[in-house]
């Protein structure tokens, strides 16, 4: 090959790899941020937030549809979302709800949840950190739809309001029921 | 008003930026002295600019200024002042603000440091560096400005700041990482200026090399902070995940190792000059492709910013920019700055660039593995690939013991030509004491047959004796062993302070890994666990008061050989201000072995699981890693760099003046 040539390597390499970094960024932003989506819930075995109910682990609730969400008495944006939580926890029967307290402040979940009502079905703490970090978890509040055989569908970063679940959840469950 | 000024000072540090990378750059190309002279006063004024911008910021995070959304999102009333100020750079602006002070500073640092450069070359220099901030800052002001209002309805608190950044790790881990990453930009700035000239002698290299040191430096110790964060405070017994966001501080790393030993080659030797270019441009390249991965949310991490994609389209097209014309520069002129000197199989310039080749593959593999899923989805459609860590340590494993293997031969051998016997007679006891040694003392301490140790320690001692016999060469016809210690140069100990420290960081981890013992159990008052010749034995949980926090505090008391040792102290705290708990595992911290405890959480009665570990030698990853930088810094420190003339006459036939006729020629 031409000397010449060959020192335009470099440069068609970077070429070809913006092309592909470019490709990354055209995808759907909603399918970007999770690594899990369309893999399995990661295993867990975590106390419960009432500490009396002993612990979960997630082969508990495979066959089920899960609605995991990520929250903590410290976020605001979860304290948004909660009366959404409550109205659906009612309506959506066959949808298990789990929450998992992002902060460990257990008391104050509990209270928390005392004071403005319990959307969950189970309530898990992630006290060391470890299943918010399998979970790849950026923050609070974020949302994972799970199907019955245990893979996760969709990821939501951020409160959950009517308009976010018509559609993005929506047209999952309906998939899937 | 202050974040207006704030905002108002980065649109003149813009206007300084873009003046900066014109100005200078037409007097070069004119011959006008005036324009060219203008480059160090408008790099002190974008550094002031600056600075008041960030200190703008830092005002509104300390007076509780949520009306800016910025501080609104990573702020509260309650945050304990050393945290308002650190979350200064705890999200995607004020880290981009903190990114672009960092370049203004090492362009200041190169006007105020460079009095012996020419001062065409100083101006081309300054002006690719303004280049650099023009870009960062116009992306700052129109996608992600840090002192945008919210002008209704401004929160009465702020969300926050993210309870995993209040910690001291990471308050510190980011400034160094950026440092490492942008410090990157002066090499960068000298290549194309190389590139531009037609002229890269030794001179060239000489002001270059102390500022690759310095980036280097500052890279290392920041990706060894995010280690050490990674391992106290998470507490799960990790130091290193492989995962993006870690590769990409990573890659840059190693490219700059391999841009290190080049440039030392380039300024003795005169060769691999269009290599060196071709390197010093990858390794800045590398920090910006990190900083895009990591903002534009392109590759799902354990810890990246927000994802917006928006951004990323733009943090591209700097790429394309900032990398793309400067490779095509590259393509275009490095036939100029070509390389005439010869060099034998076995010179030290040889082994150097077996150097560059094994960091360069390894880089190679790890940048795949890394953008691995993006090129398989976007061949395959199939979003279904995570590459981890088994590709990664296959990959990087053995070239880097291939490495080992080459380095202290490099080391000690001699440029130009050093003839193979000098080298077995140098070598050939230390070859062989390291392999006996390397079987003999582990098979000796721990009974058994292990191979990656064997291979692991005797590596190890490769290097160190290798250190220790060539010291012993170069000391031994100075009268006594202190006076000769003395002769030696200071960049040559910074070399052997570095090496040194891949040898303690090699030892750090293969015995960290093979030996450590983790365990979570469940325990009550009274009950313990033993691990080799410590016993563990949990007295149980008491409520303490702290000065902003109430916690439940442990004790554990370890007996060493049954006899009383020390007690380990974890605690689990929850902070009033913001409700969160954070888990304080107490680490004792030893030459030989860690001594780690957590408190997980209560099981019933007053029993609660216990994560415990004896991580043998993990200190000495640390410490490696700090010798390295250390010897970096040593490096700089040598007179050579400082004094103004000795550069025209070591390398005879080049010149500092014009372009060098043997040079221009050749193609």
């Amino acid at each position: 090959m031409n000397k010449r040539v060959k020192l335009f390597i470099p440069v068609a390499i970077f070429l070809v790899m913006a092309g592909f970094l470019l490709y990354g960024l055209g995808r759907d932003p909603n399918t970007v941020p999770s690594a899990l989506v369309d893999r399995p819930l990661p295993e867990f075995t975590q106390p419960s937030l009432y500490p009396e109910l002993g612990e979960y682990s997630s082969g508990d609730f495979l066959g089920r549809i899960l609605l995991v969400n990520i929250w903590g008495s410290w976020c605001p944006p979860c304290h948004l979302e909660h009366p959404f939580f409550l109205e659906i926890s009612e309506t959506e029967d066959d949808i298990t709800f789990i929450g998992i307290s992002y902060d460990y402040s257990t008391v104050e979940d509990r209270e928390f949840l005392a004071e403005r009502g319990n959307p969950f079905d189970f309530n898990v703490v992630d006290l060391d950190g470890s299943l918010r970090i399998d979970l790849g978890v950026t923050g609070a509040p974020e949302t994972f739809l799970v199907d019955q055989q245990g893979m996760i569908l969709y990821r939501h970063i951020g409160a959950i309001d009517a308009d976010v679940w018509n559609d993005k959840f929506v047209p999952l469950l309906r998939q899937i029921r | 008003m202050i974040p207006e000024l704030g905002n108002f000072s980065l649109v003149l540090a813009l206007s300084l930026a873009v003046l900066l990378s014109v100005l200078p750059m037409v007097g070069v190309y004119r011959n006008n002295q005036l324009l060219m002279t203008l480059s160090r006063p408008l790099s002190s004024g974008l550094w002031v600019f600056m600075l008041l911008s960030f200190g703008c910021l830092a005002y509104a995070f300390l007076n509780d200024d949520f009306s800016v959304r910025y501080v609104a999102s990573n702020s509260n009333s309650l945050l304990p002042v050393y945290y308002k100020f650190t979350g200064v750079w705890g999200g995607h602006e004020g880290s981009l603000l903190l990114w672009v002070l960092m370049v203004a500073s090492w362009t200041y640092a190169v006007s105020l440091f460079s009095r012996n450069l020419p001062l065409d070359i100083l101006a081309r220099v300054l002006s690719v560096m303004g280049i650099i901030s023009v870009c960062f800052l116009v992306f700052m002001l129109f996608t992600s400005n840090p002192f945008d209002r919210l002008m209704l309805n401004p929160p009465a608190d702020g969300t926050d700041l993210n309870p995993l950044l209040q910690d001291f790790g990471l308050i510190v881990h980011p400034p160094m990482l950026y440092m490492g990453y942008v410090g990157f930009s002066v090499a960068y700035a000298f290549a194309i200026t190389a590139l531009l000239t037609g002229n890269l002698d030794a001179a060239w290299a000489r002001w270059t090399r102390p500022w690759t040191n310095a980036a280097w430096a500052f890279l290392t110790i920041g990706i060894a902070l995010g280690s050490w964060w990674a391992y106290y405070e998470l507490g799960w017994g990790g130091w290193w995940f492989w995962d993006p966001t870690e590769n990409v501080a990573f890659m840059p790393w190693l490219v700059g190792t391999a841009l290190i030993h080049s440039l030392a080659v380039t300024e003795k030797r005169g060769v691999f000059k269009s290599w060196t270019v071709l390197l010093a441009i990858a390794a800045f390249s590398l920090s910006l492709l990190g900083t895009f991965i990591i903002r534009s949310g392109l590759i799902t991490s354990v810890h990246a910013f927000a994802v917006d994609p928006e951004r990323g389209l733009v943090l591209l097209a700097i790429l394309l920019v900032v990398i793309g014309a400067s490779l095509f520069l590259y393509a275009l002129r490095a036939p100029v700055v070509k390389g005439t000197a010869s060099y034998t199989i076995t010179s030290r310039e040889l082994f150097l660039l077996v150097n560059n080749i094994l960091l360069v593959v390894s880089t190679a593999g790890i940048l795949l593995g890394t953008l691995y899923p993006l090129i398989h989805e976007a061949v395959t459609g199939d979003a279904n690939v995570s590459v981890g860590a088994p590709y990664f340590n296959t990959i990087f494993l053995p070239l880097m013991a291939l490495l080992v293997v080459f380095l202290t031969v490099g080391s000690i051998s001699r440029w130009k030509k050093t003839s193979v016997a000098y080298l077995k007679q140098q070598l050939a006891k230390v070859a062989i004491a390291s392999v006996l040694l390397g079987i003999v003392v582990p098979l000796a301490i721990t009974q058994e047959v292990n191979v990656p140790i064997f291979l692991a320690v005797a590596l190890a001692l490769w290097i160190i004796l290798g250190i220790a016999r060539d010291i012993q060469t170069k000391t031994a016809n100075k009268g006594s062993f202190i006076s000769g210690l003395k002769s030696l140069s200071l960049s040559y100990c910074g070399m052997q302070t570095a090496h040194l420290g891949m040898a303690v960081i090699i030892l750090g981890i293969c015995l960290t890994s093979h030996y450590s013992v983790e365990r979570d159990v469940r325990l009550a008052p009274g009950q313990g666990i033993e691990i080799g010749s410590y016993e563990f034995i949990f007295q149980g949980v008491e409520r303490v008061q702290g000065p902003n926090y109430q916690a439940d505090a442990g004790e554990v008391t370890v007996l060493k050989n049954g006899a009383s040792y020390l007690t380990l102290r974890p605690e689990k705290r929850t902070y009033f201000a913001t409700g969160s708990v954070q888990t304080e595992a107490d680490i004792d911290v030893g030459f030989t072995r860690d001594l780690f405890a957590a408190l997980g959480d209560p099981r019933g009665e007053d029993a609660w699981v216990v994560r415990i570990h004896l991580k043998p030698f993990v200190f000495w990853i640390w410490l490696g890693a700090f010798l390295m930088a250390g010897g970096g810094v040593i490096a700089i420190c040598d007179r050579r760099y400082r004094v103004r003339e000795s550069a025209r006459k070591d390398v005879p036939g080049q010149t500092t003046d014009g372009l060098d006729p043997s040079l221009t020629g050749a193609s």
